[in-house]
């Protein structure tokens, strides 16, 4: 990848400032992303942030600023970087609608934990509540979707606010910081006494002290449990606990099963991974959280789409929950034994006292539902006796080509669920896409920053012919950056998801889900990114192979079944033992 | 069961938590029936008192949420028979009235209300107790002209609080102790499962 460093020769690069030297406001504010170590700034400037943007023309050669097409793009890529590099991403917009435009990209990191500091210009502090030039009320439109939001209207206050917001961001549950930042403070100079990074808030406790009786009690009904199940979710990744997590599935021979944030902490293919959960998850998965005896969820927040009916969910089970959020604990599924704290903790206390074990009959039965669903749904999806292709089709070649090896991004809909369901990986922070929130549009500018968060790794995006044509303009931002992510459009000329519905709950009427595209290839050719569109079987495999082998960024565009459904499926309102499967 | 519940929050002074705490009520339209910000016994540290109509699971959810608001210390909830309250309320009445009629002094008499201001036009007076209180002041008051009636929001101090002092000594700590973090609610719990044996 290449930053445009037109002016490098005419430029000094910055250096440190030293201590109780006079810097701006702006100044300080990199400085805090420098010692943050932040390498990466998804950004587009504006008049109420420029005294920022104009620090950063000196910066250059220590951060590399990402120039998207749109701020929810930037948040986006922001998200995206965050997840795959396991790190904070940092996200610039100006005042007024570029601040706005954070706001989707806001909501879906609040809802996913997502762990972002977003940095926003403001009016002058004198203008303030006057409806002034690009004027929004940032701080109380955003407060409802950020872990903590803060408006600086003083330079001096910059390093510690920016302290704060790293360590806001990624401690405890992770979450969306927000700085909202008045232009006065930005060009203010002030006596700059360093940077000192934060660790501790006393208001704040992100790290609950974990109780032993409550780790001992959890062993107790595990050690006597007979048909215990374990339901992971994001909470392995964001505690960079897989190490830890697999040690225990492995000791306590659970069959484990995910939720879509948590796919990919364990590896698809390790023999006690079940599956996924939830209303298009796997079969077994659903049914059997409605027989196990003991349900471990770890890292998981019980939503309503992985519950199914909660008045009909594990009833029969008495539950172990492992949170570092106590809000979560009891919120939608009562706790029998709830083991607060930060699961990289509680997860090796846990695995010392379980006893190791196998259950090999209650693992066959996973297999037997397996097969059933392999016969019903798997099979026939991934081998259509149809001309057209299948989603499944497209993702088992996929992964014939990228071995599991690839971070896969998701946008929104029918694709999303097949990709989670048939998509392998390896290894963990590979799955990237907007689980809670759901927001389309997600996948395109989310690759970009998945590419930036782990540029040694194949970044395929997974998209819809409706997705895409949501967040396309950041085709320029890969075009402009020659960012080498490959885009893989699932089209089947219908917004699926939606079709799907009415056509199983309202009676077929197709209202407004027929929507057309344009060439996408042509698209992605005027902006310089090579492709092609496949439309017959035979050419699948070498288009793929094209798209993975071609060097730098690549659109393929594979047509696929426009009345497909995604199944098993557990209509909204039925319990999970309700799932059908057809 | 829905019944009556005072929230008593320790909070940070920070500009915008007053909101961070009113939209965890409002987005699950929640209507909050009084709301009180004030200082606390200790220099910086705030006290929010919020009064709702809910049920214990919903209060007990809405406490977690408080809580995980960064700025915030601890959040409480309680039962009326939990806290001593009260509530002031201020009453406009024209004087004429009250000076010519024996029978309003005697109400006003009765209900403990001091006179704050006497004009000739009209007279202000002050009541200070429980709800039903100053609101049944408003009714007999109502017959003789009551022009203007506003009451404040609740104060509660909990019966069983020992303060705040040590507890913020504890989070002043790197490493604070067992009791401060929110262990009050897991010791409860061992009530909440008999059938286990905990």
């Amino acid at each position: 990848m290449t930053t445009q460093t037109l002016n490098a020769e005419i430029q000094q690069p910055a250096e440190t400032p030293n201590p109780l030297q006079e810097v701006s406001g702006s100044v300080a504010v990199l400085e805090a992303l420098i010692a943050e170590g932040v390498d990466t700034i998804f950004g587009y400037p504006g008049g109420a942030i420029m005294p920022i943007y104009d620090a950063l023309y000196d910066y250059n050669e220590k951060i590399e600023h990402i120039l998207v097409r749109h701020e929810q793009g930037g948040i986006h890529a922001g998200q995206g970087y965050a997840r795959t590099s396991g790190r904070v991403g940092v996200v610039f917009a100006t005042s007024g609608p570029g601040a706005t435009n954070l706001v989707t990209g806001l909501a879906d990191a609040q809802i996913d934990s997502t762990p972002l500091v977003c940095i926003t210009g403001q009016v002058f502090a004198h203008l303030l509540g006057t409806d002034a030039f690009q004027e929004t009320d940032v701080i109380n439109i955003t407060t409802p979707v950020t872990k903590w939001n803060y408006q600086v209207t003083d330079a001096s206050e910059i390093p510690e606010v920016m302290a704060k917001a790293f360590y806001i961001a990624r401690s405890g549950r992770p979450g969306p910081v927000l700085i909202d930042i008045t232009k006065n403070a930005q060009l203010q100079k002030f006596a700059y006494s360093g940077y000192t990074p934060c660790n501790h808030i006393r208001s704040y406790r992100p790290k609950p002290i974990v109780r032993k009786e409550y780790v001992e009690e959890a062993a107790r009904l595990i050690n006597s449990a007979e048909k215990p199940f374990i339901l992971f979710g994001q909470g392995i990744i964001l505690g960079k606990a897989e190490k830890e997590f697999k040690q225990f599935v492995e000791k306590s021979g659970i069959p484990a099963a995910w939720t879509i944030m948590g796919l990919s902490a364990l590896p698809t293919d390790h023999p006690q991974n079940v599956g996924m959960l939830g209303m298009h998850g796997n079969y077994g998965p659903n049914v059997l959280t409605n027989e196990c005896d003991v349900l471990i969820a770890i890292g998981m927040r019980f939503d309503d789409r992985v519950t199914g009916r909660l008045d009909k969910y594990a009833k029969q089970a008495k539950v172990i929950h492992l949170d570092i959020d106590p809000a979560e604990i009891d919120k939608n599924v009562k706790a029998t034994v709830p083991v607060w704290g930060d699961c990289k903790e509680t997860l090796p206390m846990l695995t010392e006292l379980i006893e190791q074990k196998v259950y090999p009959q209650w693992l066959e039965k996973f297999n037997e539902f397996r097969n059933q669903e392999e016969q019903i749904c798997i099979q026939p999806e991934k081998n259509p006796d149809t001309e057209i292709m299948s989603m499944a089709e497209v993702l088992e070649a996929l992964n014939e080509l990228t071995n599991g090896d690839a971070v896969i991004v998701t946008d929104v809909g029918q694709h999303q669920m097949v990709a989670c369901r048939y998509a392998k990986f390896n290894a963990s922070k590979s799955n990237v896409t907007s689980g809670g929130l759901g927001t389309m549009g997600f996948a395109l500018p989310a690759a970009i920053g998945a590419k930036y968060g782990a540029p040694q790794r194949t970044v395929v995006a997974i998209i819809g012919d409706g997705g895409f044509q949501m967040t396309l303009q950041e085709l320029g931002t890969i075009m402009q950056f020659d960012v080498n992510v490959k885009i893989l459009i699932l089209n089947n000329e219908f917004l699926g998801m939606v079709r799907q519905w009415q056509q199983l709950f309202h009676d077929r009427r197709y209202s407004f889900v027929n929507i057309t595209s344009p060439d996408f290839v042509m698209l992605a050719k005027s902006y310089g990114v090579e492709g092609q569109k496949v439309a017959q079987r035979e050419g699948l495999k070498a288009a793929l192979k094209a798209m993975l082998e071609h060097n730098g960024s690549y659109l393929l565009e594979v047509m696929v079944g426009r009345e497909n459904n995604v199944f098993p499926m557990v209509p909204q309102g039925c319990s999970v033992s309700e799932i059908r499967l057809q | 069961m829905k019944q009556e519940y005072t929230i008593t929050v320790y909070t940070e002074n920070h500009i915008g938590l007053l909101n961070r705490i009113a939209i965890i009520f409002s987005r699950r339209k929640i209507n909050i029936d009084s709301l009180n910000t004030s200082p606390s016994e200790i220099e910086g540290i705030h006290r929010f008192t919020i009064v709702i109509d809910e049920t214990e699971e919903v209060v007990h959810k809405l406490v977690r949420q408080i809580e995980k608001q960064v700025e915030v210390l601890k959040a409480y909830y309680n039962t009326p028979e939990e806290i001593v309250w009260q509530e002031m309320a201020l009453y406009k009445v024209p004087t004429d009235e009250i000076a010519e009629k024996v029978k309003v002094e005697r109400l006003l008499r009765q209900y403990g209300a001091r006179a704050v201001v006497i004009r000739k036009d009209y007279t202000v007076f002050e009541a200070t107790g429980h709800r039903e209180e100053t609101d049944k002041l408003v009714e007999v008051l109502a017959p003789y002209g009551l022009i203007e009636f506003v009451r404040t929001a609740r104060v509660a101090i909990i019966k069983a609080s020992k303060g705040f002092h040590d507890k913020l000594k504890e989070f002043e700590e790197a490493e604070p102790g067992e009791e401060v973090i929110e262990n009050e609610y897991l010791s409860q719990r061992e009530a909440l499962f008999p059938d286990t044996g905990y």
